[in-house]
């Protein structure tokens, strides 16, 4: 009994933090919109600042007068990154800001490295409060009883503003319905500022009020994350008491899942997050999203139609111009174009259900990964012949995205996107834990292609072609009665079910087709490396090929692979400074303001401006 | 038009990768070392290592380089990634016009490299990273590994544990392969030595998402006697405030693998554990010999102390440099039969690369921690010398299915 006592009294100070830094965020999501993955990144600022000021600020209260000037300073941070990030693509489409947010993490992360260096901070102690009482017998650190009173009484004053003030009712009515207030007179930017620099400062004061308990680091920013999306998304987007809940759920389950089953830490909350999304396709206290409420926004897209001869023209001397390189280039371009190559693929077949499908998936590392872990799975233990082992590849990820997408298709918009993002995390930990398969962390080694396919410029040529039908296959299927039917299905749902389109048949048919593609990614990649990680499947790298398919332009049929071609390209570059986590953040950040459409897009636009281009949709 | 977009995209690309074609070496062209690692997402441990190389470096061409030549190192930053490692060692191999390749501190970096090097025939020297793989299951001719790993540090303490009375163990470690290795080896040396003992809980965190408060209660109660802990970084930190405070290791032994290296005890200040059996490098003790003259030469370079990465970093040059002119040449054959029982004086003293396993006989510094002057120190330390930890040979034989 006293056990139980003090652990869900762990919990509950664990949940401090967490549901500080979760409310600011479902918070600026319930608002604006964005899904801000930019929050672990002011998290992180919050406690750099707390730690500074507390090492000029004397006694208690310097301590708790830092932790609230990290919090106004983080505002501060929040409001210069809306007006100068945000509000210039507040009209572009649907989740497009999330790729500006990712830029402003490379930068911080950058910034944070030149400021306050590489070494770990230890957080300061609260003065006064080192030590422990004991409840029922059992130690409990003071600072853990501080932060249990402190944050129900954020969660009140949030509430109170919420609830009953004139800024609180502006703010749940932009919550229900954006346009209707700026209809009545409300003046929205500011109203966003506003409530952007407000989630921006309660992530602050998060960071910096976790301080005592462990401390400021570079990886915090990321390690926040997952946690926090997991919160909001459990509480339901938007939802402050959903939040509060949320937060206090995952850290009681998980300091309980440490005693009972220790090996659990990786998937807990991922597993808690599916159950409840199943249960409840909104959250504990979110509610439906609203049809049309922020569906398309911008002008609609315009219909697609075969290349021209021209173009046809075009595209056969290019690729006659990458057949030509071994004789041109160095030997490592052919490394290179090979990676850029598949990456290409890898790209194209999530454009394929992002732009085609409408289907936006957080998660499609698992089958780009997973391609390529079944590939070198069968390889290590059945030893495999290379060929049968790259045919079987696909074969393997588009099933596991059939099973995946079978269950995830009963939800739509940002909710759709995380359970995705969760069964990803799923099979990143499966592996990731399961060490005697295969091989945990330390990965799988030694999974060569066949004698015939050694050389270098042999398995170029082999990349080149399988990439290249892979993307041409894309594109047709695109142009044909299945791609005609997707594309009604995520126009408009009920015309296409009443033309008699199984939109859900459909649906799922484009998720395992597009896995189907990202496993032969997987399978190019695994024999061109020779070993893979874990890390292949990580959300880092479904953010990769999300990135370069916003950037290159969504609701264009080759944004997809022109946006990974041209990143991928710019990267190899920028990687050689020190600091091109900044360039390359600056840079998505120019593009995302500069080029709403995504590359391709506004390229096109820019032609038919200076009349290079006939206006065709016309 | 689309679709050209994407060519002239790709064409770029293309154009931009043929710009820095391979260059011929000369004579009097530096010989060229690759050298990879995470230098932004582990600043922390990659800069010191840095710092230790260019010093030796400078050291060596000071005195006229290596066969006539002088030595150039080559950094790159993997950001942690194994595939991109991979592709960073073709290029600097091809196109840098690199001899062998060194590096990396994450393990499975370490892996990725190695699987590559004996694919292509290019001679890896693994710094830093520890994992038993490295030379053992995933073994191959052309990987050296320098430091002692995590089977000799995971045994030192092991011995050390087993002189004492406590038969329930804890173990606390990252849940990941390093951290497995690390509570495997640790379990199997000290069973072998005390069939007696006993390990009365596992804990896992996850990687620097440590819920210390949850770990200590769960610790506390499975009443051991005495606790093995892997965990480091902010991990190690948050764990051991959280200990201290709830009085977890009152009574206690406590293990620390690598607790006592600069880079884990420094950030934890004054707050740093007491009493604690661990691996570490207590630079601070080491005024004579080699082990002196480097900590005083280091500290005149850079007005900071050195890291254990520091001096990894020192001794991967020597290593190098003794390979070089050992081989006599720079073709790669030449260097990977130099470096088969090579002999390198170090700080540490004279440590060679078994033939039988591609291991060096670096070891570890064992020693207790305790505060002064406001930081975590080690006492009462010993080297220990790498040969007398690692498995017989013909266990080792065993343990490489390739050779």
């Amino acid at each position: 009994m006293e056990f139980f006592v003090a652990q869900i009294l762990t919990g509950l100070a664990n949940a401090s933090s967490l549901f500080l830094v979760a409310c600011g965020l479902s918070l600026i999501f319930g608002v604006t919109r964005i899904v801000n993955f930019a929050h672990g990144s002011l998290y992180m600022i919050g406690a750099y600042t707390g730690y500074s000021l507390m090492q000029v600020l004397p006694g208690a209260v310097g301590f708790w007068g830092a932790i609230v000037v990290a919090g106004l300073v983080v505002g501060l941070v929040g409001l210069l990154i809306e007006i100068l990030v945000l509000r210039p693509v507040y009209r572009a489409p649907e989740l497009f800001q999330l790729v500006a947010t990712f830029g402003v993490i490379l930068v911080i992360q950058d910034l944070a490295l030149m400021i306050w260096g590489p070494e770990d901070l230890l957080g300061p102690r609260a003065p006064g409060l080192r030590g422990v009482v004991r409840i029922m017998g059992e130690p409990i650190p003071k600072y853990d009883i501080a932060l249990l009173i402190i944050t129900p009484f954020v969660a009140v004053a949030l509430w109170y503003l919420i609830t009953k003030t004139r800024l609180g009712v502006l703010v749940r009515a932009a919550t229900q319905d954006r346009e209707m207030v700026g209809a009545l007179g409300v003046n929205q930017s500011w109203l966003f500022t506003g409530v952007f620099a407000l989630g921006s400062a309660l992530a602050g004061l998060g960071g910096a009020l976790q301080l005592p308990k462990g401390g400021a680091d570079l990886l915090m920013d990321f390690n926040i994350l997952a946690p926090v999306f997991v919160v909001v998304v459990i509480g339901g987007m938007g939802s402050l008491p959903g939040a509060y809940l949320a937060a206090i759920i995952i850290s009681v389950l998980n300091v309980f899942g440490v005693s009972y089953l220790p090996q659990s830490t990786l998937v807990l909350m991922f597993v808690v997050m599916i159950v409840v999304l199943m249960i409840r396709p909104y959250g504990l206290f979110g509610r439906e999203e609203v049809a049309g409420e922020h569906g398309q926004v911008g002008e609609p897209e315009r219909p697609i139609k075969p290349a021209s001869n021209t173009v046809r023209m075009v595209v056969a001397a290019g690729l006659l111009v990458l057949a030509l390189l071994p004789l041109y280039g160095s030997h490592f371009s052919l490394v290179l174009i090979t990676d850029v190559l598949i990456f290409c693929l890898f790209a194209a077949s999530l454009h394929f259900l992002l732009g085609t499908g409408g289907l936006v998936s957080f998660g499609h590392a698992a089958y780009y990964g997973g391609g390529a872990y079944v590939a070198a799975l069968l390889v290590t233990h059945v030893d495999s012949q290379m060929e049968l082992a790259f045919l079987l590849a696909p074969f393997g990820a588009g099933l596991a995205a059939l099973s995946i997408g079978w269950v995830c298709l009963r939800l739509t918009g940002v909710y759709f996107a995380m359970l995705t993002l969760a069964f990803a995390q799923l099979i990143w930990s499966l592996v990731f834990q399961w060490g005697d398969f295969t091989g945990g962390d330390d990965g799988l080694v030694n999974i060569w292609p066949a004698q015939w396919l050694k050389d270098t410029t042999v398995y170029f040529y082999f990349t080149l072609v399988i990439a290249t039908s892979g993307i041409l296959i894309l594109r047709h299927v695109a142009h044909s009665p299945f791609g005609y039917a997707l594309r009604a299905a995520r126009d408009s749902e009920r015309q296409a079910e009443a033309t008699g389109i199984d939109t859900r048949k459909v649906r799922l048919l484009a998720f395992g087709f597009a896995g189907f593609m990202g496993g032969l990614a997987g399978a190019l990649f695994v024999f061109s490396k020779g070993s893979v990680f874990p890390n292949e499947l990580e959300i880092a790298r479904s953010f990769d090929a999300l990135i370069v398919v916003f950037l290159g332009g969504v609701k264009t049929l080759a944004g997809g692979v022109v946006g990974a071609g041209f990143f991928k390209g710019i990267e190899e570059l920028l990687i050689r400074f020190e600091y091109w986590r900044l360039l390359m953040g600056l840079l998505i950040i120019f593009v995302v303001i500069a080029a709403p459409d995504g590359v391709v897009g506004s390229l096109r636009k820019g032609m038919e401006r200076v009349g290079l281009r006939r206006v065709e949709d016309q | 038009m689309k679709r050209k977009t994407f060519l002239k995209s790709l064409l770029g690309v293309g154009i931009l990768a043929t710009l820095p074609l391979a260059k011929v070496a000369h004579a009097e062209d530096p010989i060229i070392i690759g050298e990879i690692n995470h230098y932004k997402r582990l600043a922390a441990f990659a800069e010191p290592y840095k710092k230790g190389i260019e010093l030796r470096l400078k050291e060596v061409n000071a005195a006229g380089g290596v066969l006539g030549r002088p030595l150039e190192f080559v950094f790159r930053d993997d950001q942690g990634k194994p595939g991109e490692a991979v592709k960073i060692a073709e290029e600097l191999m091809t196109s840098e016009g690199a001899v062998m390749l060194t590096g990396t501190i994450l393990s499975n970096v370490g892996l990725a490299i190695s699987s590559y090097a004996g694919e292509k025939g290019y001679v890896y020297l693994a710094s830093e990273p520890l994992a038993d793989a490295l030379v053992w299951s995933a073994g191959n001719p052309y990987t050296f590994r320098l430091r002692a790993s995590t089977h000799m540090q995971a045994s030192m303490l092991a011995e050390a544990a087993a002189k004492t009375d406590a038969v329930k163990y804890a173990t606390i470690a990252p849940n990941y392969a390093y951290g497995k290795d690390a509570v495997a080896a640790f379990k199997a040396a000290l069973t072998k030595l005390r069939p007696d003992v006993e390990f009365v809980t596992e804990q896992w965190p996850a990687l620097f998402k440590i819920d210390a408060g949850a770990e200590v209660q769960a610790l506390e109660r499975a009443k051991p006697d005495a606790i093995y802990n892997v965990t480091f970084g902010p991990d190690l930190a948050k764990f051991v405030r959280e200990g201290t405070d709830r009085g977890l290791f009152d009574g206690r032994n406590v293990y620390g693998l690598l607790s006592g290296e600069p880079e884990y005890i420094d950030p934890l200040g004054d707050e740093a554990p007491e009493g604690w059996t661990v691996t570490g490098y207590p630079w601070y003790d080491l005024e004579t010999g080699a082990e002196g003259e480097f900590v005083t030469a280091y500290q005149a370079e850079y007005s900071d102390h050195p890291r254990i990465g520091s001096l990894v970093g020192y001794m991967t040059v020597q290593s190098i440099v003794a390979a070089l002119e050992r081989a006599g040449s720079t073709e790669t054959e030449a260097i990977r039969a130099a470096f088969e029982d090579l002999q390198v004086a170090t700080p540490m003293g004279d440590i060679t690369y078994r033939s039988i396993d591609n291991q060096s006989t670096a070891g570890a510094y064992v020693g207790t921690t305790t505060v002064s002057d406001g930081r975590g120190m080690m006492v009462d330390w010993v080297y220990k010398d790498g040969a007398d930890y690692l498995p017989s040979d013909e266990e080792v034989r065993a343990l490489r299915p390739a050779e």
